[in-house]
């Protein structure tokens, strides 16, 4: 599993990758995704649904990521604009 | 006659001293200006030329393939509404019966035909989303929405432009009703030019067709709910 973090003038930056079944990936990994989170990030996990159908799924937990995601992807929270 | 000598070219320095200053000291800016370093967090259009190639493949790695034709072509992806209700203009997606200002406004929107029609959104890289009804190409609503990086890397917060799609597009796709709540709302043409939106969609209804023609059963292609 991969984390990646879309930044200004970067695109996106791999923060953290590990192995979910191994117990120290996994710890690195929640820790990498509550740091995210207390930074203000959103968190999302890139699916494909039924007939092909591409969607994000919005995790705000690292129990609610699909064990088998590939990559999430933290972007900054949602603003509304002028 | 020598102290009126010494006196007249102290009155010269003196006129020609007021009047050559200030073209000295903008002199002297100028080549200030020009030697200067510039701060680490400026502008660098090779970097962000790269971070938007980055962006892109992002992008690309994340929408199916028409979505990401249509961003390629058009600049521009459309994301079907998932809600219940079309928005109305003016009002936000699924509004509550609770935030109704009046029983008449609320059963003008129950019998309102076009309630419960399929809707759709243009996501524009940096702009306002545009919600419209495809069936009759009505503008609804325009939601001003951002994602600003406030750690600015590069003293700015702004994502690259498909980093901006992408960001809405995930928001849209995974919890539509939340990002909708969080945007600001006005109708149509506040920021987006409508002639441009309309001009959008003609676009986009040209694209799909000569597409279709091109591959009349397309894998990737997301059909209407």
């Amino acid at each position: 599993m991969r984390f990646l973090r879309m930044k200004p003038g970067h695109g996106e930056v791999l923060i953290a990758e590990g192995d979910v079944d191994v117990a120290a990936d996994e710890e690195r990994l929640v820790e990498a995704f509550r740091r995210q989170l207390d930074q203000g990030m959103w968190a999302a996990v890139p699916t494909t649904a039924s007939v092909g159908r591409r969607e994000a799924r919005m995790v705000k937990a690292f129990d609610e990521i699909p064990r088998d995601a590939e990559r999430v992807i933290f972007f900054p929270r949602a603003a509304g604009g002028a | 006659m020598l102290l009126a000598s010494i006196a007249i070219g102290v009155v010269i320095i003196g006129l020609l001293w007021d009047l050559l200053l200030p073209s000295v000291k903008e002199a002297l800016e100028r080549h200030r200006a020009r030697r200067a370093r510039l701060p680490a967090g400026s502008y660098d259009p090779g970097r962000e030329r790269r971070a938007e190639q980055r962006a892109r493949q992002l992008l690309r790695s994340c929408v199916n393939d028409e979505e990401w034709a249509m961003y390629r072509d058009l600049g521009f992806i459309r994301v079907w509404g998932a809600m219940a209700q079309a928005p109305r203009r003016g009002r936000r997606v699924g509004s509550r019966a609770a935030d109704w200002a009046s029983p008449d406004e609320r059963r003008a929107f129950e019998e309102d035909p076009r309630a419960g029609a399929p809707y759709a959104y243009l996501v524009y890289p940096h702009k306002p989303i545009v919600a419209y009804l495809p069936q009759t190409r009505e503008l609804l609503n325009e939601y001003c929405v951002e994602f600003p990086d406030e750690t600015r890397p590069y003293g700015s917060a702004r994502l690259p432009d498909s980093d901006d799609v992408l960001a809405k597009w995930m928001a849209l796709t995974g919890d539509e009703r939340h990002l909708i709540a969080t945007a600001n709302m006005h109708l149509p043409g506040r920021q987006v030019d409508p002639k441009q939106v309309r001009r959008d969609l003609w676009r986009l209804g040209q694209w799909e067709r000569e597409r279709l023609r091109r591959e009349p059963r397309s894998a990737g292609s997301v059909p209407a709910p």
